[in-house]
């Protein structure tokens, strides 16, 4: 188990958060929070085995956050000092002044238990701003070494932060956390007579340090050893004859599907028009709570904070809420919304379920996705016995084209690689292919989910929502799954050719 | 200790062969809103300090951001420490050499706050009563920000730059939240901006709205309004990497090596082109580059930029690069620009002529959720959003249902029939990233409607 570091718990966490929480309740605040953030990031990135770039950033900063006369305001600023922490919280009071007269909804959260003097730490074991960056170079251009013997071109990423975060509360909850994440990627590149294909590595993005580069939660040998006999039979595959298919998707592409079509369609705020103008709305709205056929009997869907190694994963959100696991989907039917302390009160859902997040200290914390994880059967059937059950299909691997409309109804998706299933066997790859839906069709046509043994965590680091834009990391959990009559493009005749 | 006086005081600390400080003011304030009321606002400071430094071909970053000045001598070690242990850089070259400091260099800084929306909140205020009483339900967002970027190196340079970036976006719906309209602006200091116009236009459009037409999938001829065409444009700006397209990965790539400049790529002779110093869109004036990547070189920081036509008379005429890819390319040094204008032949008509002039078509107002599906060709997908309406005879005659669209922008190019006038406009989509552009409304006979979405 890994401790908060020295040099973080050093700084003046709690005399700064006095000293704006105080200044906030003196100038009339109902309610005032205070959060301390440094937020490392390191990126790499290579190209045919050679240094392209590399940054090493942070960003350190406090914010004070208060409702007056029921109004929000919000500032921060990057001065460590208890005259500038007061500065800060006279600012987020002034602009709730500014901001009232506009303001028609009176603010108000839903109450939580007080915690004091929290701590919590992600589950790493090595962090990675402590290997050397020749280190880590090394090794990607050792890989992409090898993926350049089968492939004309290769790129490699390695994206690593650890996240600190100091908050308290005028309500005395305060809590220290730090959690660290990685997301490391290859993607080769190859040639041909009368066109080019890619292909990148499936691993997704985690909440571990740096043994997940050095065989703990992936192997990367197999996959890298693969990946250039896989790239060659996708640049001669023949293009997919379009039309309806039965689908089995594997959970390194599924993850994304439930992000889009589930995650952001659950959020409460959405489904309250709060992100109308930008990330959009959702069908499914509030007042199909517990009614809505989102999916088929065998779609169960839960989001948490709580998950192993989830990049949502968290001990405490950015309102001081306690992480938790709750139902969204159960039987098909939706169930939940992932909520923040202001709309669980709204709407009478009592607690809130510990969605808040803010991005960096720069931001105001928002509703941000949970791990939202679709369920695998227990003792359900492996990915072979899902294909084994399908006549004339597909089975998609990997993530790579995504979009989906502002209420999430419709969405087309692509991936890494689509094989043909024939008689119940693969049968060959096949290029050009896209998946294309609407939500709750797509859902209700899921015949079978696979069982624990088919798990996987996928997600993503930059899950984008709300404005000033804010980046959110989120991990999905899913089974393989079998879908049953979907709609498959030929994106060679989309474009017209 | 001033900013300036922090990027010179790194520059002393520097061990390297070379050295270049970067150091970033960004102030902004925003209000959000939705439903006719404020939802959340805030103000936001922050400053960071970047050193990139050169040990022979080497290159090391260490950013930081609220630096302190007892915290420069380890932020600089650190940095001159990465460029000993790095690999030789890939882009290593020579660093611009310094001439006369900029006019501005030791000028205070001006952030902005709360108080540049003085005169537009109130106005805000007075459209959430009329859309009250109008039955409209307003939603959106405005912000505006200032960063000031200082670039030093002991090469000489001694760069300031003062950046101005405002934009509103307003999204109204009918009370029943069925009919939706959409429209932004870009502003330098708000002090230009007319909500209550806005609000006057989107109500017009929930007009047009009422009359609802449900039409399938297919190829329509369709009128791409200027922001629109911004989106479609921005995207394939960012697609237009030299490096990718010398290595053969896009469709700007020729087939058998080298890239596809040269190539007559558009029906109608539009001119695509970026700008530092484009009136109403003015921008950085030199390379600003906190890390190289495939398109930024930080051995490039300084580097003056000039008028760029990336489409000239409907031939593509460059690829963003940087000195080293110009290298490989043989092709002129065109860095990136933050500005993009598109311009047809003469004096195109304005949206309202085009729209009289359609026997049948499709009007649509922005489009949404782009993303790439096949590089080769730059096939984009996404929807349409807030506002698809069916012209007849020269008349909107009603609001039909949304569409996801599958469609590459470099292919439009070669299939558009009418290009009209270019108008400073907003990009829906990627207004977070671009604000800057000047684009024209498209005619296009046969726009692929692969999909309807049920959205509204």
């Amino acid at each position: 188990m890994r401790q908060i570091d020295d040099d973080f718990r050093s700084l003046p966490l709690r005399r700064l958060a006095d000293a704006a929480l105080q200044r906030a309740r003196e100038l009339g605040a109902e309610h005032a929070d205070f959060r301390l953030e440094r937020i490392r990031a390191e990126t790499l990135a290579l190209h045919d085995a050679r240094l392209e770039g590399a940054l090493d950033a942070d960003d350190l900063g406090l914010a004070v956050r208060v409702v007056k006369n029921g109004t929000w305001g919000f500032a921060s600023g990057v001065e460590l000092t208890p005259e500038a922490a007061v500065r800060v919280a006279e600012q987020a009071v002034r602009v709730a002044e500014v901001s009232a007269p506009i303001n028609r909804e009176r603010i108000e959260l839903a109450p939580e238990p007080v915690y004091s003097d929290q701590e919590w730490v992600s589950a790493y074991e090595i962090d990675p701003f402590e290997v050397p960056q020749s280190e880590k170079v090394g090794l990607l251009a050792d890989w992409s070494a090898a993926l350049l013997k089968g492939a004309d071109h290769v790129s490699a990423r390695l994206l690593q932060v650890k996240e600190q975060k100091f908050y308290a509360d005028s309500a005395g909850t305060s809590t220290l956390q730090q959690r660290v994440r990685l997301h490391p990627e290859l993607n080769a590149v190859k040639i041909g007579e009368s066109g080019f294909e890619d292909m990148s590595t499936l691993a997704p993005p985690v909440g571990r340090g740096y043994e997940y580069l050095t065989g703990t939660g992936w192997d990367w040998q197999n996959e890298l050893a693969q990946l250039p006999e896989l790239l060659a039979e996708k640049l001669a595959a023949p293009s997919v004859e379009a039309g309806a298919y039965d689908l089995v998707i594997d959970p390194t592409n599924l993850w994304l599907t439930i992000h889009e079509s589930i995650g952001h369609a659950t959020e409460l705020d959405r489904a309250l028009g709060y992100e109308a103008a930008y990330a959009g709305t959702s069908f499914a709205t509030f007042d199909q709570l517990g009614e809505l056929v989102y999916g088929s009997p065998p779609m169960n869907v839960t989001g948490d904070r709580t998950a192993v190694h989830g990049l949502a994963t968290i001990g405490y959100d950015d309102e001081g809420v306690e992480a938790q696991s709750f139902d969204i989907v159960r039987d098909g039917i939706l169930v939940g919304y992932q909520l923040d302390r202001r709309m669980a009160l709204m709407k009478g859902l009592g607690r809130s379920n510990g969605c808040a997040f803010a991005d960096s200290p720069g931001h105001m914390p928002m509703q941000r996705m949970a791990n939202v994880s679709l369920q695998p059967a227990p003792g359900g059937p492996s990915t072979e016995e899902l294909i084994a059950g399908v006549e004339r299909g597909l089975y998609i691997v990997g993530d790579k084209s995504w979009s989906i409309d502002m209420q999430r109804y419709n969405f087309q998706f692509t991936g890494q690689r689509a094989y043909r299933i024939h008689h119940g066997r693969l049968a060959g790859q096949v290029k050009d292919f896209a998946y294309q839906a609407t939500t709750t069709d797509f859902w209700g046509s899921m015949e079978a989910v696979g069982g624990p043994q088919t798990y996987l965590l996928g997600g993503a680091f930059n899950c984008g929502k709300g404005q000033p834009g804010q980046v959110a990391p989120v991990s999905h959990g899913c089974p393989a799954a079998l879908f049953r009559g979907v709609r498959i493009l030929n994106t060679v005749q989309e474009a017209g050719k | 200790m001033s900013l300036q006086g922090m990027v010179d005081k790194a520059l002393e600390l520097s061990r390297a062969d070379d050295c270049i400080v970067i150091a970033d003011h960004v102030s902004s304030a925003n209000l959000r809103f939705a439903g006719n009321t404020l939802t959340t606002n805030g103000t936001m400071e922050s400053t960071r300090i970047t050193v990139i430094s050169v040990a022979g071909r080497s290159s090391g970053v260490v950013s930081r951001s609220a630096v302190r000045p007892d915290q420069l001598e380890e932020l600089v070690a650190a940095a001159d420490r990465a460029a000993r242990e790095a690999q030789p850089a890939e882009d290593a070259g020579d660093l611009i050499a310094g001439t006369e400091p900029s006019a501005s260099w030791g000028e205070p800084l001006q952030p902005t706050d709360i108080d540049v929306f003085g005169r537009f909140t109130p106005a805000l205020g007075e459209v959430f009563a009329a859309a009250e009483r109008g039955g409209r339900r307003l939603y959106g967002f405005a912000e505006h920000t200032l960063t000031t970027t200082f670039v030093g190196s002991t090469r000489g340079l001694r760069l300031r730059h003062d950046q101005p970036t405002g934009r509103l976006e307003v999204n109204a719906k009918s009370a029943d939240l069925k009919r939706s309209a959409w429209s932004g602006v870009a502003t330098r200091d708000f002090a230009d901006v007319d909500v209550a116009a806005l609000d006057a236009q989107l109500a017009e459009r929930l007009e047009w709205a009422k009359n609802r037409v449900e039409l399938p999938a297919g190829r329509y001829e369709t009128l791409l309004p200027p922001s629109a065409v911004a989106d479609l444009m921005v995207y394939m700006y960012w697609s237009m990497g030299a490096r990718d397209a010398l290595d053969g990965r896009t469709v700007f790539s020729k087939p058998g090596g080298g890239t596809r400049v040269g190539e007559r790529l558009a029906a109608i002779p539009v001119t695509l082109r970026s700008d530092p110093g484009e009136p109403g869109l003015a921008c950085a004036p030199f390379t600003i580059a906190h890390a190289s990547s495939r398109e930024s070189s930080v051995f490039d920081n300084g580097l003056p930029l000039s008028p760029t036509d990336w489409l000239a008379e409907g031939t593509l005429a460059a690829l963003r690069q940087t000195r080293h890819s110009a290298r490989l390319s043989g092709l002129p040094v065109t860095p990136s620009i933050d500005n993009l204008v598109m311009e047809g032949p003469g004096d195109g008509r304005g949206l309202a002529e085009m729209i009289a002039a359609t026997e049948r078509g499709l009007l649509l107002t922005c489009l949404w959720y782009i993303r790439s599906v096949d590089p080769q060709t730059l096939l984009l997908t996404g929807l349409t959003r807030d506002g698809v309406y069916l012209v007849e005879d020269g008349h909107v005659v009603g609001e039909v249902n949304n569409f996801r669209f599958n469609e590459s922008p470099v292919d439009l190019l070669g299939r558009l029939t009418e290009v009209g006038a270019s108008e400073p406009t907003l990009p829906r989509e990627w207004n977070d990233w671009f604000t800057r552009t000047r684009m024209p409304a498209l005619r296009v006979p046969d726009f692929n409607m692969s999909t309807v979405s049920q959205a509204s």
